[in-house]
């Protein structure tokens, strides 16, 4: 997508770039996620991109219980980033019923569906 | 809806069909079967009915396909979709549409086959495209969150939660309509099969074929049919996100904004309702609304529901069809907590029937606790 310019766009090429941008609002300095073309907290247009810090904390998780045979048993949460926004992930390296709520995490570029994705690990303390 | 329009509705039918498994009936036919046994508790014909209100979990135009299949041609349709509490909402529009004489007899109705279709949630919204890499099993895991988050911050347990289970089916255990009626201890719903942590398939709502209806007309007339009316006193919607990662706080629902309204346009409080008709599509719903809805405070949901509380000879009868736990749930239940409500306050309920009810609260939930709808009916006593 060399000629990227909606919100989805931006996001989906910087994730193929192997980063992570983030939308803030120019008039309130508020961060949002998911991308869009207005603020959702003061509802400005102006918007630009930053990258993100990748550090986060587990907000929410749930392990998703699966037969074995049909890949098992994985990890679905909600993780609420530094700058203030959350999004839905899933955290590797670690066993799925081992995160917890508040665990501290660091994002990376992965793959999901096999789709560039944002995803996360224990951050290293 | 606001006190200007408080009493001015009032349901004379309710009906229902195709509990449990309707065999080689498509959903539509259940819809159909639905309508018209509300048609006959009220004593109407589907010729009278002027006024659709309808949504289903099949098509995008479904008030548009249940108008033609019931061969009837409306000059007032509603078919806005919030999920499971749409049917709820419907009797804000319902009310505002008849009061302004857009219509005279107003059908709400539902119908649903998905458990012999498919045996699953069947449903034509697609999953939410920041959400979707990450395979949520919708919506469970949603609801999963809210419960982790809700265990994490005021320590309700897993047993509290099992507890809603329990009764559910104590009450179900008397409704000859339920689909689930063999015994259930907490034991038996820790002990089930794990299917989103912390959630069994105990904590699930059921996966059930059916479908509801009611009529409604004006308060004026509302005496010239069959059944005792039931009105509506108040009825009050709020809507806070679609997908769960955009809920603000896990932990508290829109239902404190919509609950708040209703009473207000009823001109009552929760220590006035004397049955709690509340979606229950998980356990975590029932603890959350009751919170949210006034009936205790934020964090006190699980002591709430403890040791048979909120169950036949508890302090508080809530969900007395059963719910959606252990009475029906064909795709979306909010119909139902109208249609349990209305018989509890008519003195026709198909279960235990409580003593001299003129106050009822139906909640409905849509989404992911995304869309909070709360309607609070009375009987001819509360006008």
């Amino acid at each position: 997508m060399p000629d990227a310019t909606g919100p989805d766009q931006i996001f989906q090429r910087a994730l193929t770039n192997g980063e992570i941008m983030l939308p803030r609002c120019d008039d309130c300095g508020a961060y949002h996620f998911f991308p869009r073309v207005l603020c959702p907290h003061c509802h400005g247009t102006a918007i630009s991109w930053h990258p993100a810090s990748g550090k986060g904390r587990v907000h929410t998780t749930t392990v998703v219980r699966q037969k074995p045979e049909r890949g098992g048993d994985y990890n679905v949460c909600v993780v609420e980033l530094e700058e203030g926004v959350r999004m839905m992930s899933r955290v590797e390296g670690i066993a799925p019923g081992d995160i917890v709520i508040d665990m501290a995490v660091t994002a990376f570029v992965g793959g999901a569906e096999g789709q560039p994705a944002v995803l996360f690990k224990p951050a290293e303390v | 809806m606001t006190t200007k329009l408080r009493g001015k509705s009032a349901i004379v039918g309710t009906g229902h069909a195709g509990f449990g498994e309707a065999h080689g009936l498509t959903a539509y036919d259940v819809m159909a079967q639905s309508a018209l046994a509300a048609l006959g508790d009220a004593g109407l014909k589907l010729s009278d009915v002027d006024g659709l209100l309808c949504t289903m979990m099949e098509d995008s135009m479904p008030a548009l396909m249940a108008a033609e299949y019931l061969g009837i041609q409306p000059r007032f349709i509603d078919g806005t979709m919030t999920g499971g509490s749409s049917f709820v909402n419907y009797l804000t529009s319902a009310t505002m549409a008849l009061e302004a004489g857009l219509c005279d007899v107003a059908l709400i109705v539902y119908g649903s086959n998905q458990r012999t279709a498919s045996g699953r949630l069947v449903t034509a919204s697609r999953p939410p495209a920041y959400e979707a890499p990450y395979n949520p099993r919708y919506p469970i895991s949603a609801y999963a969150m809210a419960a982790a988050r809700h265990m994490h911050e005021f320590g309700t347990t897993r047993e509290q939660l099992a507890d809603v289970a329990v009764a559910a089916r104590a009450w179900a255990q008397h409704n000859p309509e339920a689909f689930e009626r063999g015994p259930l201890s907490r034991a038996d719903v820790l002990g089930a099969r794990m299917v989103g942590d912390p959630l069994t398939v105990r904590d699930c709502c059921l996966v059930t074929d059916g479908g509801g209806a009611i009529v409604m007309v004006r308060a004026d007339r509302a005496r010239d049919f069959p059944k005792a009316p039931v009105y509506v006193l108040g009825s009050a919607a709020e809507s806070s996100h679609r997908q769960i990662s955009q809920m603000k706080d896990f932990t508290v629902t829109a239902a404190r904004e919509s609950g708040a309204r209703a009473f207000a346009a009823a001109g009552v409080s929760p220590s006035d309702i004397q049955a709690v008709e509340l979606y229950d599509a998980f356990t975590i719903n029932t603890i959350l609304f009751l919170e949210d809805l006034g009936f205790c405070a934020k964090g006190e949901g699980g002591a709430f529901v403890e040791g048979g509380r909120i169950a036949p000879g508890g302090v508080l009868p809530v969900n007395t069809n059963g719910g959606g736990l252990s009475c029906v749930h064909p795709g979306m239940y909010g119909i139902f907590t109208v249609i349990e409500a209305a018989r509890q306050i008519r003195g026709d309920a198909p279960g235990i029937q409580l003593k001299d009810v003129d106050l009822a609260l139906a909640h409905g939930n849509g989404g992911v606790l995304s869309s909070q709808v709360t309607a609070i009916l009375g009987s001819q006593n509360t006008l």
